[in-house]
């Protein structure tokens, strides 16, 4: 019963959301107070209709309604209770209603937090949110609804959770990502309401940036989480595989950050403002782009979901009119805009300009990468697969020109930066980069590694850098301390995003080089060296769990003879749905981890097992933590709580 | 030249170098990294209507159905042998280490590696899909012309698929 509420409060979510694509723009065209107005009620409906929605899915889940075919899909009622609940977005249509939560959630925020921007453009940006809102409604309702019944005839039980979802990570890495992906509608349609009045001052851009920045926290979190959770249930000890539908998520990414590179510029100096608008709608294209490919079926992955010709189609043609109708709308609106601000070849201003080249260029690279193979294949020149390689080689030298700017471009001021001045710092941090990198070097006792060397050079480089920069900074307030309270979080938010840029080009270079793995066939009572380190067998068992059923390796390691731990690796045999899942066992410290899979029983009494010893692999989750959390600090800068001039006082006294 | 004209020059012509470099870079690591897919049948007949055959030592990726029985296991290592096939051909797979979990005799698999003799594949990794019914969609095009395939024609070509 629960469930048909929940058709029908999509259904109503769905007229919202055609009113509120409609209604205040019609207000901001003609000047109609009332249908401005109408524009936040409009936005918090279609939130709470969305959400009721969304928890009645939930409680179908609970609730093991297998007459919902969905739920009949995607669960069992064998299924531990929280799996059941994040099962709601383990198939296709599930995680669309979970996406529209988000885009109605983010909505319904943009109504809450921005009352204190012009009337007008509010009602614009809530417009084209709408806009947006009316085309994935639209595609929920009629092409994946969750609601669907299969009456009188439901299924006695469902059939299970794929068993790769299984996972803590699986938790949160959706919601997070999609918090990212719908989060850049939020600055296009600022970017589209900027068009729409064709008025392209700083303060747009400060109304844009934290929205932006939070898109991209939360982006950043959700591939970061990605990627631990593809480490830890994929039983392959990697962290990043060049799939396709990874790239589908870091592209969206890398012009993001160009996005927020771009928006500082805007916003302080009141050039590059065509560059950002175009970034804006960039970064939004790419995220349904993103969509496309995942949903479409064009691509095989790990992650596409069932493949249906027409949701592709109709997911291609929203992206063509998005893209197409917001690039009109730019060649129309942006001949009129003219920087007025003057900048010297070497400033602040240029090296931003740098960092965008290499961001779109990488960003073009994986675009390249991804999207070939199905060209190739459309044209009929035969199926091909592009390497690992490929993307390993360019991002190699992608990162090296642009962690030299990252190393130089907070030092370099606005407008024009005399070269003489910065060269004490500079040879300072260029003496503490050697001393660290070559000391890590000595430290492990590998001097001939030449990635790593790169690494830590480049890591060292960003990172002091970074915090030199930062002290000298608090200095100028008089001491350091004084500085502590002064100096605006975004500044402390830049800091800490760029040091976990240099632990992530640590942790890479590092777990690239000095990862060692081995595959062998072990008996109980075996042992194995692997870097320094014995793994030994001590037996292997079965296994039963809720769900499944499966066996377990118990190994001891040691290293040079002193005990370091027990782990506990397993297989496991999902009844319902058929299918085997290894999970690792791991072993997890800052220097390194160990990681271990149990593989096939080769006979009677062997085992065949993966060992790894991964060097620093923490530290790329640890880089991508960092910057999302300088982001996080950068978001409560007080600056973009502070309201305009134009709005009342009222509005001050109850933020 | 005025000044700022000429720093505009200079800034156009970096954009320019960079650019082209860049892209020159990305063309010539794209060459190098392209793996072509064959199944079994291409891999012995050739793809398309000029019969390309790949060439011994090439890098290539291989996609078929494993057959039944031909699992082979070396009884003291991981070194592993198995057969694929598609329409008709058989063709060997070697490879050393761990199979994928979904790893099944009579499934759909990829293998990524050189051909180190007309019929056989030294692999570097093979790959199965988490999907039981699972079976790359190059072979079952090969084996059931599902797909591209207009309806006037699904007879013909689906007849040719059940031959074997």
């Amino acid at each position: 019963m629960i469930a048909e509420y929940g058709q029908l409060a999509l259904t109503f979510a769905f007229c919202i959301s055609l009113a509120l694509a409609v209604v205040p723009l019609y207000g901001s065209f003609k000047g109609n107070q009332i249908a401005l107005e109408l524009g936040n009620p409009l936005a918090y409906a279609l939130f709470f209709l969305t959400a009721f929605s969304f928890w009645a899915l939930s409680y179908a889940f609970w609730a093991n309604d297998f007459t919902v075919v969905y739920v009949a899909s995607n669960s069992n009622s064998l299924l531990p209770w929280y799996y059941r609940l994040t099962a709601v977005w383990g198939g296709h249509e599930g995680s669309m209603l979970l996406w529209l939560l988000v885009l109605a959630g983010w909505t319904a925020a943009v109504a809450l937090f921005s009352r204190s921007l012009p009337l007008q453009f509010q009602g614009r940006i809530l417009g084209v949110m709408g806009l947006i809102a009316v085309g994935f409604y639209a595609f929920v309702l009629f092409m994946s609804n969750p609601f669907m019944l299969s009456l009188p005839y439901f299924p006695v039980d469902g059939r299970d959770l794929n068993p790769l979802l299984q996972d803590f990570g699986m938790i949160i890495h959706p919601p997070m990502l999609y918090m990212g992906y719908v989060g850049f509608a939020v600055s296009f349609a600022f970017a589209i309401a900027a068009l729409m009045g064709g008025k392209f001052d700083s303060t747009w851009a400060r109304w844009a940036r934290p929205w932006t920045l939070a898109a991209w926290m939360f982006l950043t979190m959700g591939i970061m989480l990605g990627s631990w959770w593809a480490y830890a249930e994929l039983g392959w000890g990697g962290w990043w595989f060049w799939d396709p539908v990874e790239n589908a998520s870091f592209m969206p990414w890398l012009v993001g950050t160009a996005l927020i590179h771009s928006l500082a510029v805007t916003e302080k100096r009141g050039t590059f403002k065509s560059w950002t608008v175009l970034l804006a709608i960039g970064a939004f294209s790419l995220s349904l782009l993103g969509a496309f490919l995942v949903r479409s079926g064009v691509l095989v992955s790990v992650h596409s979901f069932a493949a249906d010709p027409d949701r592709g189609l109709y997911l291609l043609a929203f992206l063509l009119l998005v893209v197409g109708g917001s690039l009109l709308l730019y060649a129309i609106r942006m001949n009129s805009v003219r920087s007025q601000a003057r900048y010297e070849l070497f400033s602040r201003e240029v090296l931003l300009w740098g960092n965008n080249i290499f961001l779109l260029t990488a960003t073009l690279v994986v675009l390249l990468g991804t999207l070939f193979p199905l060209v190739h294949k459309e044209l009929g020149l035969g199926s091909i697969s592009i390497g690992e390689p490929f993307f390993n080689q360019l991002f190699y030298y992608l990162v090296i020109p642009f962690s030299l700017l990252l190393g130089l471009g907070p030092w370099v001021r606005w407008k024009q930066q005399q070269v003489q001045p910065l060269l004490k710092p500079m040879s300072l941090i260029a003496i503490a980069t050697l001393i660290l990198a070559l000391g890590t070097m000595a430290a492990t006792q590998s001097i001939q590694a030449n990635l790593a060397l790169l690494g830590l050079l480049l890591g060292a480089w960003v990172g002091s850098s970074a915090i030199f920069e930062l002290l000298q900074r608090l200095q100028q307030f008089g001491s350091i301390k004084q500085g502590l309270t002064k100096l605006n979080a975004s500044h402390f938010g830049m800091t800490l995003a760029h040091i976990g840029f240099a632990v992530l080009v640590v942790g890479v270079a590092m777990t690239k080089t000095y990862s060692v793995e081995t595959q062998v066939r072990m008996k109980a009572g075996d042992q194995v060296e692997l870097a320094g380190y014995q793994f030994k067998l001590v037996e292997v068992y079965d296994l039963k769990g809720p769900n499944y059923n499966g066996e377990a390796a118990e190994l001891d390691v040691s290293y040079q003879g002193d005990y370091v731990t027990h782990l506990h690796a397993e297989k496991r045999f999902y009844t319902v749905q058929r299918s085997v899942m290894t999970e690792a066992a791991v072993h997890a410290r800052l220097s390194r981890d160990l990681y271990v899979a149990l593989g096939e029983s080769l006979s009677e009494d062997s085992w065949a097992l993966s060992l790894y010893v991964k060097p620093f692999v923490r530290w790329i989750w640890l880089g991508g933590l960092l910057m999302s959390l300088g982001g996080l600090i950068a978001l409560c800068d007080k600056r973009y709580r502070r309201r305009t001039a134009s709005v009342e006082q009222k509005d001050t006294a109850d933020a | 030249m005025n000044p700022r004209r000429q720093k505009r020059l200079v800034a156009v012509t970096a954009f320019v170098l960079l650019l082209g470099g860049a892209i020159g870079a990305m063309l010539y690591a794209l060459q190098q990294n392209i793996d072509l897919f064959y199944t079994p049948s291409q891999l012995i007949d050739g793809i398309g209507d000029k019969k390309v055959k790949p060439e011994v030592g090439q890098r290539l990726r291989i996609g078929g159905m494993v057959v039944k029985g031909s699992v082979r296991r070396a009884p003291d290592s991981l070194k592993v042998s198995f057969d694929l096939v598609d329409t008709g051909p058989i063709v060997t797979v070697e490879y050393e280490g761990i199979l994928p979990d979904l790893f099944r005799e009579g499934q759909g698999i990829v293998a990524q590696g050189v051909l180190v003799d007309k019929t056989t594949i030294l692999a570097s990794e093979v790959l199965a899909k988490h999907d039981e019914e699972y079976m790359p969609p190059e072979v079952a095009e090969a084996m059931k012309g599902i797909k591209h395939v207009p309806p006037s024609q699904l007879y013909k070509e689906s007849d040719k698929g059940q031959q074997p």
